[in-house]
């Protein structure tokens, strides 16, 4: 099994988080992970992506040219990626925001409207988890369980009282995906 | 974890003395990681901020000279202002580890991945004939075990080594094993060990000066005969390498750090199209593997040396191959870093 | 009687301290960092602190120090003692160190390393020698150097306009907290030699008790650099560089 993602959106949305949550996750499982972020200036408000990779064997490199799952949280990045998916893959998008969907036809696209949730839960951070819970109902690559081992891996221990939270958002966005 | 946070994880595991620092994108994760560990309170290792790079490479000095397992890392116009240090610890004998997460230049730059300091890190660096053991990571596992061979080594030669990698590889998560927890020495076992050590003279000894200045231009040259005997010897002793493909290849590649890996993507691509191409990853950047490179040269039809530079290892690949083969090169510039795709292209471009 | 009648031990009010060796020094005549020298190798013997010492040598006329007195020295690039000894020291608390600084060295090219080890309170001995000018490398201007002093990179004498004022680096270390004792003093006369070997003393003292940064300026002369004769130089520096540098403790926690 090998599993190419990028995750894309604006900083502070917390992409990086939940590419981190996702790698750890697939180190519960035992599986090869690596984590390849943009950094710098983009972390604070401009565009950020992550490239995870987990995989049953070692990985060669960690940057890609195209991708198995695309995961679009703005218009910038559906722009830039959304022909970089590999014909037969998935596209993940949250509506809010955009002025035009995505348009490919050889790739399976889901939408979740993953910033509404949140601003109805009245709880901005949970927008990734939500968005988290999407990619994992329709690929389940790693299991809840080991999401939430996961987060108690990369979470200081002062955070532990918001996994349950986080549990929530990922059921929720479990509900909310559905195919376009 | 990070590459970055698996050196700080790495140093306080191997029993490191002291890492004095300044921060600099992208690797100021080292120290950060290491103050929320405060290793002070644990295995007793002395973590500062510096206020400056000259600063902290001077206390790395000072450390050193008190036989010490010290370090500092930062990246590359960090690295710049270091030099004299640097060079002061080569013309000392002294033996330290620096980390260089380089990023592009020249100049403030940017603060993306670059391998633009190939050169400076090969080549000595600083002022005088010098070299550094320059060891290249291509995983966040290597940054973790290179901290342990950089200063085994550094031990063993009387030599400062770096650890040369980049953005890529200081930014990346990977699954790493960290090394075991080894005790830090005491006084006694350093004054065994490291009898040239500044630690106060003790009675019936002769007193330790640790200095690089000698004004007699005969009694220099001799200091420096004795460096390059050292050299010559570390060239002998400690080339380090990696051969991925490398005996059924029509076409090799050779390429270092996040490079290397990103060139195993290039391979499998390759392979599915029909098309042979072996890697050759130095790991010591310096002693270059030559030999290695030399024997391989007359087995392929073209090489490519792929580097985040304007072509800097091509001009030591070219003396390895000595003209038996095309020697080709491929980078990209100034924070870029090529798809495996680009790679690829530039392959089938100049040899097909 | 001839001299070896005289010179037998039970005859012997002074000796050469024992940590200073026999090395000719290279300083020129009526130079004060032999004088400094001395009170070091004693200070350091009468402490009973030679396997604990370890000094720092600067770049400047003192670059050799570690020629003259037999304790472990690591020689510092230009300006960088103090940051070379903070690490010696905080690797290694149980020690004596101190650095040993000319002006250009310590208040010119190093002067970012020496207000950052005193602002840290590094528990270190300062021992900063000001005779205003580059002795090493010639006779050029220092950054203490005096308003209208004549060197060889200031041949028309220190002009304000254009090099700025004399700097009293002594002064502004007093107010950083760091530091617990700042002091001025000489070794002109036998009375001035005394009072700087108390100061150093307490210096050393207070690395040990590790109370913070500790400091003793010795205001030098330059014989030849001032191009005077040793007498002369001594007698210009208490006309003239007493007035811009006076002596006494600035600070004493």
């Amino acid at each position: 099994m090998k599993e190419e993602i990028i995750i894309a959106g604006f900083g502070g949305q917390g992409v990086l988080s939940m590419g981190k949550i996702l790698a750890y996750s697939g180190l519960m499982e035992g599986k090869e992970v690596s984590w390849m972020p943009s950094y710098g200036p983009e972390q604070r408000g401009g565009t950020a992506n992550v490239t995870v990779i987990l995989s049953d064997e070692r990985i060669s490199s960690p940057v890609l040219n195209e991708y198995d799952i695309a995961i679009i949280l703005n218009q910038p990045s559906l722009e830039r990626f959304e022909s970089k998916v590999k014909a037969g893959g998935t596209l993940i998008y949250d509506n809010y925001g955009m002025h035009h969907a995505p348009t490919r036809t050889d790739i399976d696209i889901y939408r979740i409207d993953a910033m509404d949730a949140a601003i109805e839960m009245e709880n901005s951070k949970a927008f990734n988890m939500i968005v988290l819970g999407g990619l994992l109902k329709i690929k389940p690559i790693v299991s809840l369980e080991n999401v939430l081992n996961g987060l108690r891996k990369s979470l200081p221990k002062r955070h532990h009282g918001l996994i349950p939270m986080n549990e929530q958002a990922i059921l929720k966005g479990m509900e909310l995906i559905r195919k376009v | 974890m990070k590459g970055n946070e698996a050196i700080a994880h790495a140093a306080i595991r191997y029993g490191a003395d002291g890492y004095f620092g300044y921060p600099i994108t992208p690797q100021s994760e080292i120290m950060e990681t290491l103050m929320e560990e405060k290793p002070w309170e644990t295995t007793g290792m002395v973590v500062l901020q510096a206020e400056s790079e000259l600063a902290a490479i001077n206390m790395v000095y000072g450390g050193a000279g008190c036989g010490k397992a010290v370090m500092t890392s930062s990246s590359s116009p960090g690295v710049s202002l270091k030099q004299e240090g640097v060079s002061y610890l080569a013309g000392t004998e002294l033996p330290a580890l620096i980390v260089n997460v380089m990023r592009g230049g020249p100049g403030l730059g940017t603060i993306q991945p670059s391998q633009a300091d190939y050169f400076q890190a090969v080549k000595g660096g600083g002022h005088g004939d010098y070299k550094l053991i320059a060891l290249a990571p291509a995983s966040v596992q290597e940054m973790a075990d290179f901290v342990k061979l950089g200063f085994d080594l550094a031990f063993k030669y009387r030599n400062p080594a770096i650890i040369l990698a980049d953005g890529i590889i200081g930014q990346m998560m990977e699954k790493v094993v960290l090394p075991p927890f080894q005790p830090r020495l005491t006084e006694e076992q350093i004054r065994e060990a490291r009898p040239w050590a500044t630690l106060g003279k003790r009675a019936g000894h002769h007193n330790n000066i640790l200095t690089s200045l000698e004004l007699d231009p005969a009694r220099m040259e001799e200091n420096n005969l004795r460096f390059q005997a050292k050299y010559r010897e570390i060239e002998e002793h400690e080339v380090r390498y990696e051969e991925i493909h490398c005996a059924e290849a029509d076409y090799l590649l050779i390429a270092f750090g996040s490079m290397a890996r990103i060139c195993q993507k290039v391979q499998e691509v390759a392979a599915e199209q029909g098309l042979k191409l072996g890697l050759l990853r130095p790991i010591t950047l310096w002693p270059f593997p030559s030999k290695a490179i030399a024997s391989l040269a007359h087995k392929v039809k073209g090489i490519l040396v792929v580097e985040l530079n304007a072509g800097q290892m091509i001009e030591d690949v070219r003396l390895a191959v000595n003209g038996e083969v095309k020697v080709e090169h491929f980078g990209r510039l100034g924070g870029i870093v090529p798809t495996p795709d680009e790679v690829l292209t530039a392959v089938k471009k100049t040899f097909l | 009687m001839e001299i070896k009648d005289i010179v037998r031990p039970e005859n012997l009010v002074y000796s050469k301290p024992r940590l200073l060796n026999d090395n000719p020094m290279h300083y020129c005549p009526g130079c004060s960092h032999g004088v400094v020298h001395k009170l070091i190798a004693e200070i350091i013997d009468e402490m009973g602190m030679e396997e604990n010492a370890i000094g720092i040598a600067p770049v400047g006329c003192a670059v050799f120090a570690y020629n003259y007195i037999d304790i472990d020295w690591q020689e510092a690039a230009h300006g960088r003692a103090p940051a070379i000894a903070t690490a010696i020291k905080r690797l290694n608390p149980s020690k004596l160190v101190f650095t040993y600084q000319g002006d250009g060295d310590l208040a010119a090219i190093g002067t970012a390393e020496t207000i950052h080890a005193c602002n840290r309170g590094e528990n270190i001995a300062i021992i900063f020698i000001n005779n205003a000018i580059y002795g090493m490398t010639g006779g050029q201007m220092a950054p203490t150097t005096l308003e209208g002093m004549v060197t060889s990179t200031c041949p028309y004498g220190r002009n304000v306009e254009l090099n700025g004022y004399p700097l009293k680096i002594t002064d502004l270390v007093t107010h950083l907290d760091g530091t617990c004792y700042v002091t001025r003093q000489s070794v002109h006369t036998a009375a001035a030699v005394k009072k700087t070997k108390k100061a150093i003393r307490q210096a050393f003292e207070n690395s040990l008790a590790r109370k913070g940064t500790s400091w003793v300026e010795v205001v030098s002369t330059c014989a030849s650099g001032w191009k005077m004769t040793p007498e002369k130089a001594n007698q210009w520096m208490v006309e003239n560089m007493f007035a811009k540098y006076p002596l006494g403790d600035l600070k004493n926690e």
